[in-house]
């Protein structure tokens, strides 16, 4: 740069700016789900947070629609609060009109395309929808079935953790019997006290549904503070 | 290069590669920025000394990298220093105390706060904020017990309470209504414990354990995690891998047909 050139002060520029907005916001939090024959366990962390502040140390992000169906919910709070409100109000319509609740499975298909109807301005939250079909057990992330499944802000964390131990990956000697009710919340709960040792955004609580054909039963389990 | 005379590698930092990235920048090339860590440190001014307390978690974006890392360092035997980004306070902090060392030695004489700060801030002047060192540095010398902040640009404050990091506003509303002058040892600890929880419990970028350094006339304590604020979770269930859950991928046998053993004398040591 030669020395006779003006040196550039923002401040002072004459040029257009642009000013923007971003409608988004993450408020962390991460949902782990996982399924056996008979059961499905859901929990998600009870803390709500942005930058480096936390909002509230005690909020429940999982939403019931139905006896057997949970959803659980992580990412920009307000879109969860929206997404919700506008799913129970279809669950309902759709009950008045025909007279049944909805299946686990039509509830999932329901969100698929009330996601994908705001595809170029979408919802930025993690969803995991979890409950009973009439065989068995469904989970449904975009969707698709599945036996494990977690979302937020510790989901690469905890990924490999859960397709080793539940998925059974990556091991010569596997065990045959099925995951039992007790296996699988002992698993999510070391899952949440592993994520709360490194996500900043993950901590303070994790409240558990135990969704099985006698419909939800709801745990606690208290992790870090800091 | 000659034998008798290496070649004497040039002192301070390399900016070799300062023309060929902002080149790379113009070409449209995103420069990495540089992480932004979270952290809370404090300092007390009390009847007998100085009180610093530091957390314990570094972080890199939401990740915690280190869950038990040092913040409080050694400057010289009377003068101890709270820090900010974890780089650039290391190096700081260190060539300081070398150099407090050296003028020690010169002046035979203990070091006062007032040098440490004088030599910190015109070195960090010197790099126009480039170097992020953000210190509290505390001390006992001649006149007493002293307390200076100092921002990575080179501003120094001089003042009874501090606290810095992404937990200072935290950390301050505990002293605003707790610290007063002439407070005991225990209580100045306890008032330095309860900052530092505030900062940990309530900014996210600040976290794990508590230290605490305590600094008064003639002795200095150093008290390495003073408090464990955040006991980690127990473990539900257990994770032991029978053996074999790892696949061997191939296998090897060589026979080894002589193993010979020589035994070396040990030799005395030449005490002539």
């Amino acid at each position: 740069m030669s020395l006779l050139a003006r040196p550039h002060y923002p401040d002072y520029s004459t040029a257009p700016v642009q000013h923007q907005f971003y409608p988004y916001a993450d408020n962390g939090g991460s949902v782990v789900a996982i399924a056996g024959d008979d059961f499905v366990v859901i929990g998600a962390d009870t803390r709500l947070s942005a930058g480096f502040s936390i909002y509230t140390r005690n909020q429940n992000k999982l939403f019931p629609l139905a006896k057997t169906t949970v959803l659980g919910c992580s990412g920009c709070w307000c879109d969860t609060l929206t997404l919700t409100r506008i799913l129970k109000s279809r669950m309902q319509m759709y009950a008045q009109e025909h007279n049944k609740t909805m299946s686990t499975t039509a509830c999932a298909q329901m969100l698929s395309t009330m996601l994908y109807y705001k595809r170029f301005f979408p919802y930025s939250i993690s969803n995991v929808l979890v409950g009973l079909d009439n065989e068995a057990t469904t989970l449904s992330g975009t969707a698709k079935r599945r036996f494990t499944k977690l979302g937020g802000s510790a989901g690469a964390l905890l990924q490999p953790l859960l397709d080793n131990q539940i998925g059974q990956k990556n091991m010569e000697i596997v065990s045959k019997e099925p995951l039992s009710q007790e296996k699988a919340l002992k698993i999510l709960k070391d899952v949440f006290i592993s994520a709360a040792e490194r996500d900043i955004y993950t901590g303070d609580s994790v409240f558990i549904n135990i969704i099985t054909k006698d419909g939800i039963q709801e745990d606690k389990f208290e992790l870090r503070k800091d | 290069m000659l034998v008798l005379c290496p070649e004497v590698p040039t002192p301070g930092f390399s900016f070799e590669n300062c023309k060929r990235n902002a080149l790379l920048e113009n070409k449209g090339f995103t420069v990495p920025k540089a992480t932004k860590t979270g952290t809370t440190i404090v300092g007390i001014i009390y009847k007998d000394g100085v009180i610093l307390g530091a957390d314990t978690r570094a972080t890199e974006d939401t990740t915690v990298a280190d869950k038990n890392c040092e913040k409080i360092h050694y400057l010289a035997p009377n003068i101890c220093c709270g820090a900010g980004t974890a780089a650039d306070t290391e190096m700081t902090t260190q060539m300081i105390a070398s150099q407090l060392e050296l003028h020690k030695l010169y002046t035979n004489r203990v070091c006062r706060v007032a040098t440490a700060n004088q030599l910190l801030k015109q070195y960090l002047f010197r790099y126009q904020g480039h170097i992020g060192a953000a210190l509290i540095l505390g001390g006992v010398d001649v006149d007493g017990p002293h307390l200076y902040q100092i921002y990575p640009h080179g501003s120094s404050d001089h003042l009874p309470f501090i606290t810095m990091g992404s937990g200072s506003l935290a950390a301050m509303s505990v002293f605003e209504s707790g610290w007063k002058p002439n407070l005991d040892e225990e209580a100045g600890v306890l008032l330095v414990r309860n900052a530092i929880a505030a900062g940990v419990f309530n900014d996210l970028g600040s976290g794990s354990n508590i230290d605490v350094c305590i600094i008064r006339k003639g002795s200095t304590d150093y008290r390495r995690t003073y408090d464990e604020a955040n006991k980690k979770g127990i473990r539900q269930a257990s994770y032991r891998y029978p053996r074999g859950t790892t696949r061997v991928l191939s296998t090897k046998i060589v026979d080894v047909e002589e193993v010979s053993v020589q035994r070396i004398e040990p030799e005395r040591m030449d005490t002539a």
